[in-house]
């Protein structure tokens, strides 16, 4: 793979993330009732990330959770790498709660499908948002995010990488050019 | 690290890599049982079958309840009332279950190397529930999540397996998967149940228990197979527990946080006293409630690499 642009520097990251906390909180008329669930691996650092700013905010703190989605894709017989099947840890019931699902790209719409899906198995939100860092256009699928963080034109050759310091180096969004 | 393998034979045939890839799978599995909704659609639309030469209530059910929390359709076949009794070969009855488009055969059965007969025949997936004297992987493969559960890792330790390794392919598959993890694996039983030539798996022999209890960190306590074939040598019943049964007694001798396991069903009073079956050293009801974990990482695998090479 080769780089291309930098979209998103560590900077832009976290103000990204701040608006988007303010954001969820002006929708949600404050932090009570409020559960944000990352999906598995990039998707639950934002989410720990968004809690924190919440906090912040409203000095309020928020349940996280994480949660894995590879026993749920629809594309599992048809998968070309074997996906990892990794922990999902939501240790609180989340009956009658607003959820915010977090994760760092939307594409295709299918990692979401795939997520309500699981979260259904884990009882009856009161609701589902969807915050994610980046949005690159050409679902295939009805969903949509409530918050946004950036939205990024992209082709189908490219892809776009996010990278956050919990788990790779550094902070910044990438569109790369697929070989 | 990728599972390629369409098949789980026996803990001999796996990498030190394969093995901890199931054990970090099964980690995942694990919460799935924690759940309100017990179950996940991984395996949906896939079938497998129970195919049982032997009784067995524990592993089979694990089984079954393991491949349900998958979505999986299970079919068990009891061979007492199949076509086996008219004499249908085992090939025969693998390629008629796999004529019925069946995608896992989970076997039981008396002879050893069976389950590596019937997956050489086959291009579904088998899974060893147990042949003869050989391997019976998922039970080495729980008993060695449990420990590493317990105990933080598996490198290093010492773990003492106890009785009739003659007649235990828990205790072979429990060798090969410990000292590939790098464990030193202890044989304590007398010397009528220790086989010929087992010292070659690089296990240690010590007939003597409470020597061996001084010094490990877990104890696998085998069940006396007293059904294997009759007129083999057997020490007697009472006899065996005076001097290999571990009592309370033998055990506060032992390390104060020993592990404590036996594959079950206990014979109480023969290998292991009661108050030590129930007492807070024992693991044994975390082993059954593991072994569901283990046995859905392992028809996860095997599945998953039958769909890469598809």
């Amino acid at each position: 793979m080769k780089e291309k642009v930098k979209i998103l520097d560590q900077e832009g990251i976290s103000r990204a993330i701040m608006r988007i906390s303010h954001e969820i909180i002006e929708r949600n008329k404050g932090a009570s009732g409020l559960c944000i669930i990352g999906i598995r691996n990039r998707g639950v650092y934002i989410a720990e990330r968004i809690a924190d700013c919440i906090k912040k905010i409203e000095g309020a703190d928020v349940l996280t959770g994480a949660l894995d989605i590879t026993l749920y894709r629809d594309d599992l017989a048809l998968a070309s790498g074997q996906p990892l099947v990794r922990k999902t840890e939501i240790d609180f019931d989340i009956n009658d709660k607003n959820l915010v699902l977090v994760d760092d790209v939307l594409y295709t719409g299918r990692t979401i499908r795939a997520a309500l899906d699981a979260l259904i198995d884990f009882g009856s939100p009161r609701s589902i948002q969807l915050a994610v860092l980046v949005d690159r256009g050409h679902r295939e699928l009805p969903i949509r995010a409530d918050f946004v963080g950036k939205n990024i034109p992209t082709s189908n050759k490219e892809s776009v990488e996010v990278r956050l310091r919990e788990f790779d180096i550094s902070d910044e969004v990438l569109i790369v050019e697929k070989e | 690290m990728i599972w390629t393998k369409k098949d789980l034979l026996g803990l001999e045939y796996l990498t030190k890599e394969e093995i901890e890839l199931i054990l970090d799978t099964a980690e995942s599995f694990k919460e799935v049982s924690t759940r309100e909704i017990k179950k996940v659609p991984a395996l949906r639309g896939k079938t497998a079958v129970n195919l049982f030469y032997e009784p067995s209530t524990r592993t089979r059910v694990s089984f079954e309840v393991a491949a349900k929390r998958l979505s999986a359709d299970v079919i068990n076949i009891a061979t007492e009332t199949s076509s086996v009794r008219k004499g249908e070969t085992l090939i025969d009855t693998g390629k008629n279950i796999q004529a019925l488009k069946a995608d896992i055969i989970i076997m039981r059965h008396n002879c050893s190397g069976a389950a590596n007969m019937l997956a050489r025949a086959l291009d579904i997936s088998v899974v060893n529930a147990g042949d003869g004297w050989h391997e019976h992987p998922t039970q080495a493969l729980l008993d060695i999540f449990t420990l590493k559960e317990k105990l933080g890792k598996i490198k290093g330790l010492n773990v003492a397996i106890v009785g009739d390794i003659a007649h235990s392919r828990v205790a072979r598959s429990n060798i090969w998967g410990l000292t590939k993890l790098g464990a030193e694996v202890i044989l304590c039983a007398p010397e009528m149940l220790l086989p010929v030539g087992i010292e070659l798996t690089g296990a240690c022999i010590s007939t003597n228990i409470d020597e061996v209890l001084e010094k490990v960190d877990a104890v696998n306590v085998l069940r006396m197979q007293f059904e294997r074939d009759e007129g083999a040598a057997f020490p007697e019943q009472l006899d065996y527990f005076k001097k290999y049964g571990i009592t309370e007694q033998r055990l506060s001798k032992a390390k104060k946080d020993i592990v404590v396991m036996h594959p079950g069903p206990i014979n109480r009073g023969i290998e292991m006293s009661s108050a030590v079956a129930d007492g807070v050293n024992s693991v044994i009801l975390e082993q059954v409630t593991n072994g569901i974990a283990v046995r859905m990482a392992v028809l996860f695998l095997v599945s998953q690499a039958k769909d890469a090479g598809r």
